[in-house]
């Protein structure tokens, strides 16, 4: 793996991070640098350590290993005062429902201590960025995924954070939910904020992050931009093929030599070469005929499916 | 471009205090700004506990210290040589807020940790655990002042108070209920999940202290081998202590000390295992 040389542009920076459950390693040694501005992606299955990596950058979840800094402080042993420089939206919500979007806001801007006159400028400003203004005395109960979504994540901007920790911030969320949050997301970037975001969706690192590592069993397995890591991982093109489930292993061995990687999965043959059209061409004049056929560019799912495999983990 | 000045006023407004600022404030005055929250959060209910807290010392006072009072007086058997009514509102007073506080520190804490995930919001903030078990002691100790202080004046109303100090009952009431309930909060904060648990301490834990700690006649009416269910309940110390302050009971001065020690005493424990239960709880 590589080690990324000590950045003094870093606003967090882990190197040998550690967490040992028993057992088992969540969090095995893992080196990062996360520069002021960035957004940043950790990827990974579910149980790769994502969340326990967020977790100890946010000082709530102690370390058994190796250094971690945020803003130039150790999370374990300056935690309230790392969290003044966070905004944290945590996988499960946890707004009081029984409450208005107005008084959730208000509270959490006491939790920071932020003074009444302060949260009565800053309230509307959040509700318009969340375009929840009308629903400012709502009662939370009452809220689509979607809008109690947008509600965490201008929560945690009440304190006008640095640095954003979003983990998984639209599992769950129907696609229009999502590309609006990621919308709002990409803006905030744009205006300086750093994100750090884990999700195990494909499509949401390539809109999000500029930079990523895909990790794995709490170690991580590459590192690099979305187009990076499929230039290294994966061809420039994808073909999938059908020729129907009893045939496609059988037809393997013919093909294997048409592309850089065959894999045969148990509804198609996944050909991954960077001329898709060629070898569709090749597999006609060698009298392969598929049920159906597909050219598509590789995508970061590829590159993630080929380092952290195939199968279910739980 | 409006919207980039927009998003610019929400990313960096200028008006917001720095981290340093932040951190420093909330680790001196943490305790109260949960406090306050937690009584922001309780407006949802707070009109229905206000309700319950007046009619429900009627009622009580209506059945027990009329309706029986009426019939313990005609007898001339009165406990401690007032009317039964006077006898029996100050340890009303304890029962309901020792009754209030299983309340607070059972299904709350547990859907604070588990079902709602209240408590793990302000973990995102530079508030500690410890602050937010505090706040949340703090909060319920609220609840219980307000509850005793509406059971007092309906105590005074009933012309059932016989001396000056009588409005001591309201800390006595409150600091029972919270060496009660830190004790129970602690013990909530540490259980996993919720079974039977709570619906065990209900029926073996608060009802008996309701019976048999001297809220309905002295502990000294019952068999010596049962006295040590009031010397353990944070009730029978309650009490005694409010009868002392509602009609002047006599007591000495030991006594009464004694008393508040053991009040005291539940309570920093509760107190401390609570704020160490909240840290564990909310550290992992």
């Amino acid at each position: 793996m590589m080690s990324p040389v000590p950045d003094s542009d870093a606003i967090i920076t882990a190197r040998g991070l550690t967490k040992v459950y028993g057992q088992v390693r969540a969090v095995d040694g893992i080196d990062f640098d996360i520069a002021a501005g960035e957004s940043f992606g950790l990827l990974g299955p579910n149980g790769a350590g994502k969340s326990t990596t967020m977790r100890m950058i946010g000082g709530t979840l102690g370390r058994t290993g190796g250094t971690l800094g945020v803003a130039g402080l150790d999370p374990e042993a300056d935690g309230p005062r790392v969290r003044a420089h966070l905004g944290v939206v945590p996988q499960q919500d946890n707004l009081d429902e029984e409450l208005s979007v107005r008084d959730n806001l208000y509270i959490y801007g006491r939790y920071f201590g932020l003074s009444r006159a302060y949260l009565r400028e800053k309230i509307p400003d959040l509700l318009e960025f969340a375009q929840l203004t009308e629903k400012s005395r709502a009662k939370v109960d009452d809220l689509s995924g979607g809008m109690k979504r947008r509600l965490t994540i201008a929560r945690a901007l009440i304190n006008e954070p640095r640095i954003l920790l979003l983990d998984e911030p639209t599992t769950g969320l129907d696609p229009q939910a999502r590309h609006t949050l990621w919308d709002k997301l990409f803006r905030l970037k744009e205006v300086g904020v750093t994100l750090v975001v884990t999700t195990h969706f494909m499509d949401e690192a390539e809109q999000l992050c500029d930079r990523l590592i895909v990790v794995d069993h709490g170690r991580i397995q590459a590192e690099g931009s979305p187009r990076e890591l499929i230039a290294r991982h994966s061809t420039r093109e994808v073909v999938e093929v059908r020729f129907g489930a009893d045939r496609n292993a059988e037809v393997e061995p013919r093909v294997r030599d048409l592309a850089e990687r065959v894999e045969v999965l148990p509804d198609r043959l996944l050909l991954y070469s960077d001329h898709g059209e060629g070898v569709l061409e090749a597999l006609a004049e060698r009298g392969l005929h598929p049920v159906t056929s597909l050219v598509r560019r590789s995508s970061l799912e590829d590159v993630f499916l080929h380092l952290t495999g195939r199968s279910l983990v739980d | 471009m409006t919207d980039l000045t927009h998003l610019t006023r929400l990313a960096r407004s200028g008006t917001a205090p720095r981290p340093e600022q932040i951190a420093d404030s909330v680790r001196r005055r943490g305790v109260l700004l949960y406090v306050e929250t937690w009584l922001v959060a309780s407006k949802t209910w707070a009109l229905s506990l206000l309700i319950v807290a007046v009619v429900e010392p009627i009622a009580y006072l209506l059945a027990l210290g009329w309706g029986l009072g009426n019939l313990v007086d005609g007898r001339g058997s009165s406990p401690g040589g007032v009317p039964y009514l006077v006898f029996v509102g100050p340890g009303l007073i304890v029962a309901t807020a020792v009754m209030a506080a299983h309340q607070e520190s059972t299904y709350p804490v547990m859907a604070g940790f588990k079902w709602r995930r209240l408590f793990h919001a302000p973990r995102a903030s530079p508030l500690t655990p410890a602050q937010i078990a505090l706040g949340q002691l703090g909060g319920t100790m609220c609840r219980y002042v307000v509850q005793a202080t509406l059971f007092w004046i309906v105590l005074v109303a009933f012309g059932a108070t016989r001396s000056g100090w009588s409005w001591l009952v309201v800390p006595i009431a409150a600091l029972t209920g919270l060496a009660f309930g830190a004790c129970v909060t602690a013990y909530a904060a540490g259980l996993a999940d919720e079974g039977y648990q709570f619906a065990m301490l209900q029926r073996f834990v608060v009802m008996p202290m309701f019976l048999f700690a001297g809220t309905f006649f002295p502990l000294s009416e019952l068999p010596g081998y049962l006295h040590w269910v009031g010397w353990i309940s944070p009730v029978w110390h309650g009490t005694e202590l409010a009868r002392v302050a509602s009609y002047g009971a006599s007591m000495s001065l030991p006594a009464m000390a004694g008393h508040l020690a053991v009040l005291l005493g539940y309570a920093v424990v509760g107190t401390l295992l609570s704020m160490r239960r909240f840290e564990s709880r909310l550290s992992r």
